[in-house]
């Protein structure tokens, strides 16, 4: 019996959990059949399994429920707001009740005479402000699943990942003895089976985001509901997959950004109606996977953030000083919102305010080794971003060593790496206190050898500074004698003898079997005593007068896709990004790139051949475009200080010069962004686009896609001549002299082969199209 | 009642741990120092792709210090919450019955000592003391801080 009611109480979980954005969307589309049909089986369920079980109350409960439904179902009866609370209501103490049997609990005391009396029609009820944007039609169907606990995932995942330690073990005593070839094709086939297996472990530890999305418009309807708010939410991205221990680690901050948002951000209806915008303030929660890192992006159409307001606030609670607030750029300004003891909220309110700050969400995130990013107009919005690492397990690191004994760093941690002799560095000593200025910032230095108290033969000029910004803290500089190797490395947490001194993060093996300690960056901060609170604003002062003095020229090493050894100045590197190789496609005469929603113009691809692989590309950014730069691998930051020989051409190669003892090409990033964007650039402004006027669907979702591309939009109405027509397959239209244009069908198939037409919702080929067409127009 | 102990000497002295608890005897060859750690933490070692934290039993009990620059050490394997540690002794002896149940020492001991008691056992080679690994393993720390 007692395996039975578990299996109940699991059922019902399952379903009370799906169910939680349904009920909503049913709210917003009462007459919505799918979903009223899932709600409907749900407390048919609940009916169905209490009577088995002689649970009086929910059975009362589920009947009532199930009764006025069925109504609903039989036309008997239309859903209004009244009916879809009640229902609520009933659905909320049924969960309540479930809970209490799975704790083994006596139910909640409470009377549910009052719940059921709501159901009848024409009963009183508040009516509810919110409304959802339109999901998915369908009903979510249930995946062919069976129930495992987490803690056996757990354990297979720590016996994979010794697996993966063994085999390294292995291929280490097999590389010392010699073996002949058929032990070595043995291994070789073992090992391949453990890499797919680790493969896939991981991945069952994966789960879509939408576990952590599927309870946030119930959320923010309660809240607005409270507030006396209208909130439109918008989930994207539901399908991205993270490391379950990911999603729970970053549930909270997630939720308290959104009830920051929802409180201090949307306004009230009459405030919003005043300030010229619609009275339903958009909400929209996005989630994307770029290269191994996640992004959340939380973005309100509220009041935004008052920057001088967080300044004056910052100065009353002696955060810091008028000088130093006068130094803030706009968006040290909106970081301050991070700072311990900052609410611009004028009252606490219940919802937010409650001594849980910004600070503490930040702290968080970086726990994980995250970061919170945050943009805002005042009067326009705000965007919070969460980035987070895919998974905790296995973290990319850098080794290196001081004297004889390695140690490795969270490469997520290391802002760059320079050497102590380098051009633009110099060293000083202040009073026994270590200060690196390196292009013209001066950040704290640390010597590794004297935190460990290890002998160093290594003369403090000739080591290398990794220059670390460390969770929920500013940078600094660590010495240490050399630099190894970047390994992805399996971190186990270290036993509590080795985690008290505060400095390490974990322990892990090298791949010759020995063990390697992994450092915390922001212990060793605080062991080597560098203050990081007030580091980076006291830093930046310097900055000005000394970047003047340095003359040489930073650059990023690379090897192309070709093996040409090439050098890019490091300035207009935006980001290095990983694709899939069919990302890259050949459009219009020009090959790009797919980053997310972005199409780049990609170029060091010429003559080279992409396979299957994933492919990397620096993403350079001259302030207004961008474009994507294809490239095998990186090889150092460097300098200029050798001449340059200019070539005799122009092109992608703008001279030659001897860099780290050996010649490396340079780039001419002015050539490569006047080559594969300024045409394009220059035509969008004049580019004109014709949507059917009379066409809602056209007007209401496409239009505001193709504005976005850069296109202006005409109506079929005005006489002008546009560049491009969308127009819905089967329609029938004069077309103009040189106008292109782009068919759009309602199925995903096309009818026929030779119907040249994209899926109405294939955003992706929409953007294409319509690129292509602005890569045409030059 | 038949309570199997190991039977080892930690500063010249014959002691007993409680064989349920270590799970292996070994032979550590490589030490990698774990710098600021406390005294007692001797360094980190693998054992089968496990990182072992390898514990000094002769810093714990403040009887001086074992001598680890001659390579192979002798060490006791024990798992503690989830952690894996190697308590170097001087020798491994034996595998003895426990003949008693543990009765408190009544004579005053040396503090280290005192700290890793749990009192006296008898056994067919005479009465040991029986060791707390968990106590060798929390060193000088754990009592500073109690």
């Amino acid at each position: 019996m007692d395996d039975l009611i578990a299996d109940f109480v699991a059922e019902c979980r399952e379903m009370l959990e799906a169910l939680g954005g349904e009920i909503v969307a049913w709210e917003a589309q009462p007459e919505d059949r799918a979903r009223l049909d899932s709600i409907f089986r749900f407390v048919h369920t609940v009916k169905g399994n209490c009577g088995f079980f002689e649970f009086p109350r929910l059975e009362a409960l589920s009947h009532a429920a199930e009764d006025a439904l069925a109504d609903v179902r039989a036309g008997r009866r239309a859903p209004d707001a009244a009916l879809v609370n009640a229902v609520l209501a009933i659905i909320d103490r049924i969960a309540e009740m479930i809970a209490a049997i799975d704790a083994g609990e006596e139910m909640p005391a409470g009377d549910d005479s009052a719940l059921i009396h709501a159901l009848t029609a024409g009963a009183e009820g508040p009516a509810a402000p919110v409304v959802v944007a339109e999901g998915q039609g369908r009903a979510t169907a249930a995946p062919r699943t069976i129930r495992l606990s987490i803690e056996l995932l757990d354990r297979v995942m720590s016996t994979v990942s010794d697996m993966v330690l063994a085999r390294n073990e292995l291929a280490r005593r097999l590389r010392e003895s010699s073996t002949d070839v058929s032990v070595d094709g043995a291994f070789e086939r073992l090992s391949a089976i453990i890499a797919e297996m680790r493969d896939a472990i991981t991945r069952t530890r994966m789960q879509r985001i939408e576990n952590l999305f599927v309870g946030l418009p119930r959320m923010v309807r309660d809240l607005s509901a409270e507030l006396g708010k209208q909130v439109l939410v918008d989930v994207e991205g539901g399908d991205v997959e993270l490391d379950r221990e990911m999603i729970e680690m970053i549930r909270d901050p997630l939720t308290h950004i959104i009830r920051n948002a929802v409180d201090h951000g949307i306004e009230t209806p009459a405030d919003r109606l005043k300030a010229g915008k619609r009275e339903i303030g958009l909400l929209s929660v996005s989630a994307r996977q770029s290269g191994n890192q996640i992004l959340i992006d939380i973005h309100d159409d509220g009041r935004g953030i008052d920057g001088k307001k967080l300044v004056d606030k910052a100065i009353s609670n002696k955060l810091i000083d008028k000088e130093q607030a006068a130094q803030l750029s706009d968006r040290d300004r909106l970081a301050l919102i991070f700072e311990a003891g900052l609410s611009t909220a004028k009252e606490v309110t219940s919802i937010s305010g409650r001594g849980v700050g910004m600070d503490v969400v930040r702290s968080n995130v970086e726990r994980i080794g995250g970061i919170v990013e945050v943009d805002s107009r005042p009067g326009e919005g705000t965007r919070m971003t969460l980035r987070v690492p895919l998974t905790l397990t296995i973290i990319p690191a850098l080794t290196m060593s001081v004297g004889s004994q390695h140690f490795a760093i969270p490469r997520a941690a290391i802002e760059e790496i320079v050497r102590a002799n380098g051009e633009s560095v110099t060293l000083e000593h202040l009073g026994g206190a270590g200060v690196a200025t390196i292009r013209g910032r001066r950040v704290p230095e640390v010597s590794l050898a004297e935190i460990l108290c290890l002998e160093s033969n290594v003369s403090e000029q000739d080591r290398t500074l990794i220059v670390l910004r460390p969770a929920g803290g500013d940078v600094y500089a660590l010495s240490v004698d050399r630099i190894h190797d970047h390994e992805e490395l399996v971190v186990k947490p270290a036993a509590p003898a080795v985690m008290a001194t505060g400095i390490y993060a974990g322990t892990t093996l090298a791949d010759d079997g020995s063990p390697i300690l992994l450092f915390d960056p922001a212990g060793l901060a605080e062991v080597g005593g560098v203050r990081l609170e007030v580091q980076e604003r006291a830093a930046r002062i310097a900055e000005n007068s000394a970047a003047t003095a340095s003359k040489a020229t930073p650059v990023l090493l690379f090897h192309g896709l070709d093996g040409g050894r090439r050098a890019l100045r490091l300035a207009i590197v935006d980001r290095i990004e990983e694709v899939p190789a069919n990302a890259i496609r050949k459009t219009a005469g020009q090959v790009r790139v797919q980053l997310g929603d972005a199409i780049l113009p990609l170029a060091g691809v010429a003559g080279a051949d992409l396979g299957s692989e994933k492919v990397r590309l620096f993403r350079l950014n001259d302030g207004s475009h961008e474009i994507g730069y294809a490239f095998a691998e990186v090889v150092d930051f460097a300098s200029i200080d050798n001449d340059v020989i200019h070539a005799d051409r122009l092109g992608e190669v703008s001279g030659v010069s001897l860099i780290n003892g050996e010649p490396a090409e340079l780039l001419d990033a002015h050539w490569l962004f006047a080559n594969y964007v300024g045409a394009t650039a220059q035509a969008i402004e004049q580019l004109s686009c014709r949507i059917p006027g009379w066409d809602p669907w056209m007007q209401n979702m496409l239009r505001p896609l193709v504005e976005a591309a850069g296109y202006r939009v005409i109506d079929d109405a005005e006489e002008q001549e546009a560049d491009v027509v969308i127009a819905s397959i089967g329609e029938e239209f004069a077309e103009g002299e040189g106008e292109k244009t782009i068919w759009l069908r309602t199925e995903p198939e096309a009818a026929s082969k030779r119907e040249n037409s994209i899926y109405r919702y294939d955003r992706a080929g929409l953007l294409m199209a319509l690129k292509s067409v602005a890569g045409r127009g030059q | 009642m038949n309570t199997l102990l190991l039977v080892v000497t930690i500063g010249g002295e014959r002691v007993a741990l409680r064989a349920a608890a270590v799970e292996s005897v070994v032979e550590l060859d490589t030490l990698i120092p774990v710098p600021r750690a406390a005294p007692h933490i001797a360094g980190l070692s693998a054992l089968r792709s496990r990182v072992l934290t390898v514990v000094d039993c002769m810093r714990s009990l403040e009887l001086g210090a074992t001598d680890c620059s001659d390579g192979i050490r002798e060490a006791a394997v024990v798992e503690l919450d989830g952690h894996h540690y190697a308590l170097i002794v001087d020798l491994v002896e034996d595998v003895v019955d426990a003949q008693s149940d543990p009765m408190p020492v009544r004579a005053a001991m040396e503090a280290g000592w005192a700290r890793v008691s749990q009192g006296m056992i008898e056994t067919e080679i005479g009465p040991l003391l029986l060791v707390d690994v968990a106590a060798l393993v929390a060193g000088t720390e754990a009592r500073a801080a109690a």
